[in-house]
């Protein structure tokens, strides 16, 4: 029966994501813990569900079509905090790229001793170069790289969520307290699922995580090109 | 009219960033097309912040929700993994601390070495 409404419906999925989501918020506002994250939450409700009632995930997937379709749009508009911070971008220009670029180095570095460490093949290593960066330019990535798209969007999902449910609490354990470092940190680690999280972190942390997206992108692509002939 | 017009122009933007991704030969997604192209035009004045600001809070608010579906999907794509999902997930979450470490104490050190020199 609710397979079947999902089946049909373009709502089902909509109302169940966002449904999950007031109820991760309620419970992440009741009791403060940041494994209680509102996403993590949200996703975890939504598998039970879904298994409880037998509903396929291609159908779920067809029903929350329209949701996808606000990405582009929603991510666009993180222009609009990042240019109400246009003072203090201009202020810490050099701090942020260096801090940008120092990030993306380190990120293919840990992914290259990683994938020594475990053994991997090429095939594997180029697939998960692209895993900090916004999935769009992920997926371009890895097709550039020729590795394999699919697992490469997979760690980009599991990249971001971690950044939005311990991103807080890595930079608190770090020592980074000053908003702008904590947004380069949350932006160029976890793009665009982390800088959600930044954005409700501040202001200031969410523009910074904004720009970090963009820059850490474009530095990505270039950096895993070199990269991507060390194994 | 408000919200309508606010709409329109966000995804006005967002269909340029689209045009953008098709025709020029570059791995750019149209997101980060059309979010440069409204910081420039916020920043030139080309468009006012009243323009966009309410409707851009509403879409940035409802932003983690967006990332759900995608999220519910792993369950999808775990099989076509097999042996290879421990490497993703230890080289994801080891490499995601590092890299928050490192950018995050480099861009704190150099902001504060700055405030210290003033």
């Amino acid at each position: 029966m609710i397979a079947e409404i999902f089946d049909n419906s373009l709502f089902a999925g909509v109302v169940l994501s966002v449904a999950a989501y007031g109820v991760g918020l309620v419970v992440y506002r009741r009791f403060k813990f940041f494994l209680f994250n509102p996403l993590l939450i949200a996703i975890v409700m939504s598998i039970a569900l879904l298994l409880l009632f037998g509903v396929d995930y291609s159908s779920y997937e067809k029903s929350t079509k329209y949701l996808n379709f606000l990405l582009t749009p929603a991510t666009v508009c993180l222009a609009i905090p990042l240019y109400e911070q246009y003072k203090l971008l201009k202020d810490n220009f050099t701090a942020i790229i260096v801090g940008i670029a120092s990030g993306v180095v380190t990120g293919l570095a840990t992914i290259f001793l990683l994938a020594l460490l475990f053994g991997l093949g090429h095939y594997e290593y180029v697939t998960l170069l692209p895993k900090s960066i916004t999935t769009a330019i992920g997926i371009a990535l890895s097709e550039e790289l020729s590795g394999c798209i699919s697992i490469t969007v997979v760690s980009i999902v599991i990249t971001g969520l971690f950044g939005n449910i311990a991103g807080e609490k890595m930079c608190r354990v770090f020592g980074i307290e000053h908003p702008v470092a904590k947004g380069v940190a949350i932006g160029t680690s976890a793009h665009v699922m982390g800088t959600a999280k930044a954005m409700e972190m501040g202001e200031i942390e969410g523009a910074m995580s904004s720009l970090s997206i963009v820059v850490a992108g474009c530095m990505t692509v270039v950096g895993a090109i070199l990269f991507s002939s060390f194994i | 009219m408000k919200y309508l017009l606010q709409f329109c122009i966000i995804l006005a933007v967002s269909l340029v960033g689209e045009l953008l991704n098709r025709f020029v030969p570059l791995p750019i997604p149209a997101s980060v097309y059309g979010m440069v192209i409204l910081f420039l035009a916020l920043a030139t004045g080309a468009i006012k912040l009243s323009h966009v600001r309410a409707t851009g809070r509403f879409l940035i608010d409802i932003l983690p929700l967006l990332f759900v579906a995608p999220a519910v999907g792993l369950v999808d794509s775990w099989a076509t993994m097999q042996e290879f999902w421990l490497a993703v997930v230890v080289i994801s979450l080891i490499s995601t601390i590092f890299v928050i470490a490192v950018s995050g104490r480099i861009t704190q050190f150099i902001i504060n070495r700055k405030g210290g020199r003033k």
